[in-house]
């Protein structure tokens, strides 16, 4: 039992911080710009990824040999903890980061890894996700997209949805059915989708805080070469569950959770409503509490899943603990800062009257979504149940 | 950074479920409830032979010496095991203020005792104005020659009637500040002019309401210096606050543990109960608080043991936490169970009448929510 870092780590956080207290302009911060994905945000977010590769820091926890440092899971921890306190605006590689490397450096060919890998941690490449469909969501392996084989070619039809930055990416995972007989599972490849191959369509689907984020993508008789499918054929589904033996404890939720617990209780301290501050209110006192108590809990049980697999364990419902209490944390967070708020917190950015430049109206509308993105809770806790506690299937 | 056990306390935790599951089964733990004592000596002798009251007691003073994150891993597995008796009273009440603020000699003369198990302890602190503030403490000590004269009642103080002596805090001046004017008393808990009552408690423990009616103290049996004990107590309550969030910890997970099997075991429907998502969900509920319970638990036990700059702002989290986390895991255990759990055969009511107990001794999450918010200077 020991909460503290080592002095090393203590000073590779130092070096973080002091890196991004030079690096990322205020108006950088993840909060300062629309959750619009425009070609200037796109900017902001690519000139960001290009100064971090000049620090091998796009993927700092990947090997050495694929473009990155081979960090501990504990300074793993950290620096994803300084970015997401720092709101650093790392969307630019969060796919090829977190999902395509991955499962590149286990499944890829060598000419897939020299083709991708570096243009990933070199930030020349944004890659989007084709996983969901309309009518596979939380059922995802019941997917309908079809790759059938074509001599050299597969010819891809079908359509996905909730496809992050599609209009601005220029690869693709895609994971499609290439055996329809096989039970759902055992039919499904995975596939690497340049953008600009003939026949993909992206149309935007507008998200309800009135930004395009999201797309639906469209395959019309896609023709992808072979050298495309990533592993064996059929065994995508396997290969989608890869996530290596990185740092995967949730922290930056956590972290988004203290950010906002900070500014809301300096917004109590320092706002009067009829001659009283905020933090005078008892029940103000009790819901900053209860978000205090949350973000040290949040913090706690991602802290779990990281010292677990510092020690060469492998955790298995932890870190969908942490997940699942890290995403409804978040979202507790800004419900209690808009009652707070009272009238006010209904004002969206860039009103004079909106407090905090309006980051709980956003967040409240923001984390409803994300609540619900990459496994909703309730998915989450069949996982707990079934997988971690071994429960019986329904 | 290392959120698990250490080799020690691995070793210690196995230890202690052993012999607490052969030593301390179900049977003696109702055997208790009715008991007036409300211990077993034997048992008693059996814990302090393995070292467990002189567990945070220096070496010196005959102790093992370990520290605070040892005393909560092992106070989980009391949780777990629901041990009756005075064993928190003995080695957090008493033995903590007399290495917080002893003199040497009364270091010496009574830490070995306790270690040993000779001695049994209390602290009496709250009255009946059930306040765990040092505003509560109004029982009146008068100086009269070379003694004190004690007069006043208190109330909720664990283990009192069993005790040979007990720690009394009581009031030897009042002031514009409730904090100061607080005296430490070293009590024969056998002196003339102490009647004690023991209290019917939803969980069967026993709390005794302590009368003290003209009890006469040498005025040099003083822990601390006189008018200066509240800053005492102090640390004393944060230590109590610990291990009664790990005693809490050990008794969720149990309680937990018990509903789970029997989630997948009872049928109905044709099928175990475990197998619907209603339950499964209650349970993947139940877990994270348990475990979220654990680490805050550990994280206040660490940063007491080590001084941190956080450590009050972490006891009083973890006890807002882990006292409604574990109310919300028996409320589940009890209701997963259905019918049977109501019943008085059936061991998971022991669990939920004691986490009762637990979430209020020391504070309740309101109690402790507050603090949080003057911690974080709200």
């Amino acid at each position: 039992m020991d909460f503290r870092l080592s002095p090393e780590e203590e000073a590779f956080r130092q070096e973080v911080r002091d890196w991004l207290g030079d690096n990322l302009p205020k108006d950088w911060q993840q909060d300062r710009f629309s959750r619009e994905q425009s070609p200037e945000t796109l900017n902001i977010y690519r000139t960001f990824a290009r100064k971090l590769a000049e620090k091998k820091w796009v993927a700092p926890q990947w090997p050495v040999e694929y473009g990155g440092l081979g960090l501990s899971v504990i300074q793993q921890l950290i620096f994803n903890e300084e970015m997401a306190h720092a709101q650093a605006p790392v969307g630019y590689s969060i796919i090829g980061v977190g999902w395509v490397g991955p499962t590149l450096i286990v499944y890829g060919t060598e000419e897939q890894k020299q083709q991708h890998l570096s243009a990933i941690t070199n930030a020349e490449m944004m890659w989007c996700q084709g996983f969901s469909e309309p009518g596979a969501g939380s059922d995802l392996a019941s997917l309908q997209t079809k790759a059938v084989r074509d001599g050299d070619d597969y010819v891809i039809n079908g359509q996905k949805i909730w496809t992050s930055g599609a209009h601005l990416a220029d690869w693709c995972i895609l994971i499609a059915r290439t055996d329809p007989e096989a039970p759902k599972h055992k039919g499904i490849s995975y596939f690497l989708v340049d953008m600009k191959t003939p026949g993909i369509t992206v149309r935007p689907l507008i998200d309800m805080m009135n930004n395009h984020g999201f797309n639906e993508m469209f395959f019309e008789d896609v023709r992808i070469p072979r050298k495309n499918l990533l592993g064996e054929e059929n065994r995508g589904w396997y290969m989608a569950a890869t996530t290596l033996d990185f740092e995967r404890s949730s922290i930056g939720g956590a972290v988004g959770g203290r950010r906002m617990l900070e500014e809301l209780v300096t917004y109590a301290r320092e706002t009067k409503r009829n001659g009283k501050y905020l933090s005078e209110e008892t029940t103000v006192r009790n819901r900053l509490a209860d978000a205090a108590l949350d973000v040290e809990l949040g913090r706690l049980l991602s802290y779990r899943v990281a010292s677990m697999q510092q020690r060469g364990m492998v955790p298995n419902y932890e870190s969908s603990i942490a997940k699942l209490f890290n995403t409804d944390m978040q979202l507790r967070m800004a419900r209690a800062g808009m009652e707070i708020m009272g009238l006010y917190g209904q004002l969206e950015p860039p009103s004079k009257h909106s407090p905090l430049r309006g980051k709980f109206e956003r967040q409240y509308l923001w984390q409803t979504g994300m609540s619900v993105g990459g496994g909703t809770p309730e998915i989450q806790k069949n996982i707990i149940a079934m997988r971690g506690l071994g429960m019986p299937r329904p | 950074m290392d959120l698990g056990l250490d080799e020690q306390q691995e070793l210690l935790k196995n230890f202690a479920r052993d012999f607490l599951e052969k030593e301390c089964p179900e049977s003696l733990v109702r055997e208790m409830e009715e008991d007036e004592k409300g211990y077993s000596p034997d048992l008693w002798k059996k814990m302090a032979d393995q070292g467990w009251m002189g567990l945070i007691i220096p070496e010196e003073y005959g102790g093992t010496g370990m520290n605070l994150c040892e005393l909560a891993v092992l106070l989980e597995e009391f949780g777990r095991a629901l041990v009756p008796g005075p064993y928190i009273s003995t080695v957090v009440l008493g033995a903590t203020p007399i290495m917080e603020a002893g003199s040497d000699e009364q270091k010496q003369y009574m830490l070995p005792k306790i270690a040993s198990g000779e001695t049994i302890m209390t602290l009496a602190l709250t009255e009946p104005s059930a306040k765990w503030d040092a505003d509560g403490v109004q029982l009146e000590a008068k100086k009269s020659g070379s003694d004190y004269v004690l007069n006043g009642v208190k109330l909720f103080v664990p283990d009192a009637h069993v005790t040979d002596r007990m720690i009394v805090a009581a009031r030897t001046s009042s002031g514009k500040n409730p904090e100061d004017g607080v005296t430490l008393f070293f009590v024969d808990s056998k002196a003339d002019g102490i009647s004690y009552e023991v209290l019917k408690t939803i969980a069967a423990d026993k709390q005794c309401e302590v009368t003290f009616k003209d009890v006469k103290i040498p005025a040099d049996w003083v822990l601390g210096e006189v008018d200066k004990g509240w800053p005492i107590v102090e640390k004393v309550k944060k230590v109590a606050t610990v291990a009664a969030c790990a005693y809490l910890v050990g008794l969720a997970q149990m309680d937990f543990d018990v509903t789970l099997n029997y989630a997948k075991e009872r049928v109905q429907f044709g099928r175990p109960i475990g197998s619907f998502q209603a339950i499964q969900h209650k349970l993947a509920d139940a877990v994270i608080d348990v475990d979220g319970s654990r680490f805050i638990t550990y994280k206040a036990a660490w940063s007491l043991q080590e001084g941190e700059p956080d450590a009050d702002l972490m006891v009083s989290m973890a006890k807002a936490w882990t006292s409604d986390a574990s109310r919300r895991v028996v409320a589940h255990g009890q209701q997963i169970h259905g019918g049977i759990g109501f019943t008085k055969e059936y061991k998971i009511q022991l669990y939920f009448r004691r986490q009762k107990w637990m979430e209020l001794m020391w504070g309740d999450a309101d109690y402790h929510r507050e603090l949080v918010a003057q911690k974080l200077e709200v």
